[in-house]
């Protein structure tokens, strides 16, 4: 079965910075992909180069098309749905009006309403935030109301940018837990970008090691995590 | 005491006329950060085209809608072919295009309709009513700008093209990423704001007469009204466009004549801008440096 997400040289840049050299990685369907590597390896710009926003060159194929050059609303439209790092919160909205957006482009009205239950059921806190302004949430909460946010585009590809980032072990544990949950109840393929090398490891199927723009490693997520080499010079634990 | 009434009530009139403005900027402003200058010269115009309309035998209001969907395509028009391409440029540059736009948008009214002061028909019966305290266009041109009001919040409120519309403006990074076509989101708002200066335009022109500088004063007081209200907050500007309404009335009689009346629209802007310079329903933006 050909990949659902296919980059062959891909580069990027942002004006005449060069940040990806040609990296090639595919993304199976239905699977989790992890995308590894230090800051500033070119993780974020990986997921930035797939919606578009970017300059970009090579090739790059979405389930048998080609999104290279593309506007970010169109690849949107096609089912890739990415939780950019930082979170991207519609602060001053509230986080009713962030799920609405994020079921923007769908026609299916009724659906979106019971997709707003499900997601109340993958996180119930949404459900008693529900009318407050999304810039009032805790980190932790706005990461879920991304993640919700993404999700309701009903997407094929979700690209996530660093759920982890900037909060506290227990909440990351929490949001992770819900993730796999999300993975196995969910027909979402799972593009994961983490500094946290053994928590990506432990969650994905396959994994590519980024640094400074070019792949270094790549293969099955459980070889990785126990190849010691590996470990030890590029993923620090 | 009856006069003092009286001057509230004209002042509730011409303040919807400043509210509809008033909305008009600050729905560009929060869009682009950049007050359009043009705006008055806009509804001027769009004035004209009713006025058009009417001397080529349509009725009132079919030319009054005729025109307000005119202004709305102009005003799209304007946004994709002039401010587009001023998107990433430095502030003066932005300015510079807006003080042209008004440059060229009043010389295109003097040139078309000529500079003449000419008289503009109400469809309001020209009657005072409730014992002389209101006139029948007072009344029926206040009822309009607050139907267009109102229709513009349950428009943002409860849309999904309105919810789409205020995302672009709030936050255009996440906004393309659920999907939502910015650059046309943008468009949108000019095109809206083009529109409620049309209806403004025409609601105030049987009252000051219409010529190539009619919006100009009027863009003042507007202008001080979003102000006061807090330049971020379309509530604001509108309950600041009221406010600036009765204050011009009531200062105008009572404290420096009608000459003078103008002068308290500058007052307003540099009391606000030395005191609260995010006005009164505006948010103070702080930011970690």
């Amino acid at each position: 079965m050909p990949a659902l997400l296919e980059a062959k040289g891909l580069h990027a840049a942002y004006g005449e910075t060069k940040v990806l050299h040609g990296i090639d990685f595919t993304v199976e369907e239905g699977g989790v992909t992890a995308l590894l590597g230090a800051n500033g390896a070119g993780k974020t710009t990986t997921l930035r180069a797939i919606c578009g926003m970017t300059r970009t060159q090579g090739s790059l194929t979405f389930a048998g098309q080609s999104i290279l050059g593309r506007s970010t609303e169109d690849i949107v439209r096609l089912g890739v749905a990415h939780v950019p790092d930082g979170r991207g919160t519609f602060m001053e909205l509230t986080v009713e009006e962030n799920m609405r957006l994020g079921a923007y482009v769908r026609k299916d009205k009724a659906a979106v309403e019971a997709d707003f239950e499900r997601m109340f059921g993958y996180f119930p806190r949404l459900k008693e935030r529900f009318r407050q302004q999304a810039g009032t949430l805790s980190g932790g909460e706005q990461q879920m109301l991304a993640i919700s946010r993404a999700l309701l585009l009903r997407p094929r590809l979700l690209l996530l940018d660093e759920p982890s980032f900037g909060l506290a072990p227990l909440i990351v544990k929490e949001i992770f837990g819900i993730m796999r949950r999300i993975r196995d109840e969910e027909k979402v393929s799972i593009l994961l970008v983490e500094q946290n090398a053994s928590l990506a490891l432990a969650f994905a199927e396959d994994a590519y090691l980024l640094e400074t723009g070019r792949i270094v490693v790549s293969g099955k997520a459980h070889e990785i995590s126990k190849d010691e080499s590996i470990r030890r010079s590029y993923l620090g634990y | 005491m009856e006069g003092l009434i009286h001057q509230i009530i004209s002042g509730i009139a011409t303040g919807g006329i400043y509210a509809s403005v008033a909305l008009a900027l600050v729905m560009i402003y929060q869009a682009t950060h950049h007050i359009n200058f043009a705006q008055g010269e806009m509804a001027t115009f769009s004035t004209y085209i009713t006025l058009l309309f009417i001397n080529m035998g349509m009725p009132y209001w079919v030319a009054f809608f005729a025109a307000v969907a005119v202004s709305f395509a102009a005003g799209v028009a304007i946004e994709r072919i002039l401010i587009r391409p001023m998107a990433n440029a430095p502030v003066l540059s932005a300015v510079g295009v807006f003080v042209g736009l008004l440059l060229i948008v009043n010389s295109l009214s003097g040139w078309f309709f000529d500079f003449t002061i000419k008289q503009f028909p109400t469809p309001f019966p020209d009657k005072p009513l409730f014992g002389g305290f209101i006139s029948g266009h007072q009344l029926g041109s206040t009822g309009v700008t607050v139907a267009v009001l109102v229709a513009v919040y349950l428009f943002f409120r409860h849309t999904s093209l309105g919810l789409a519309m205020r995302a672009a403006a709030l936050n255009p990074v996440s906004s393309r990423l659920v999907g939502v076509r910015v650059g046309w989101m943008l468009a949108l708002g000019w095109g809206l704001a083009a529109a409620i200066g049309s209806v403004a335009g025409c609601m105030v022109a049987p009252i000051v007469f219409l010529d190539p500088n009619m919006m100009a004063g009027i863009l003042l007081y507007a202008f001080a009204g979003a102000l006061l209200g807090g330049i971020d907050s379309p509530l604001g500007a509108v309950l600041g466009g009221f406010a600036v309404g009765i204050i011009e009335n009531l200062g105008g009689a009572y404290l420096v004549g009608t000459e003078l009346k103008l002068t308290l629209a500058l007052v307003i802007i540099v009391t606000v801008l030395t005191i609260k310079p995010s006005g009164l329903l505006g948010r103070t933006v702080l930011s970690r440096v």
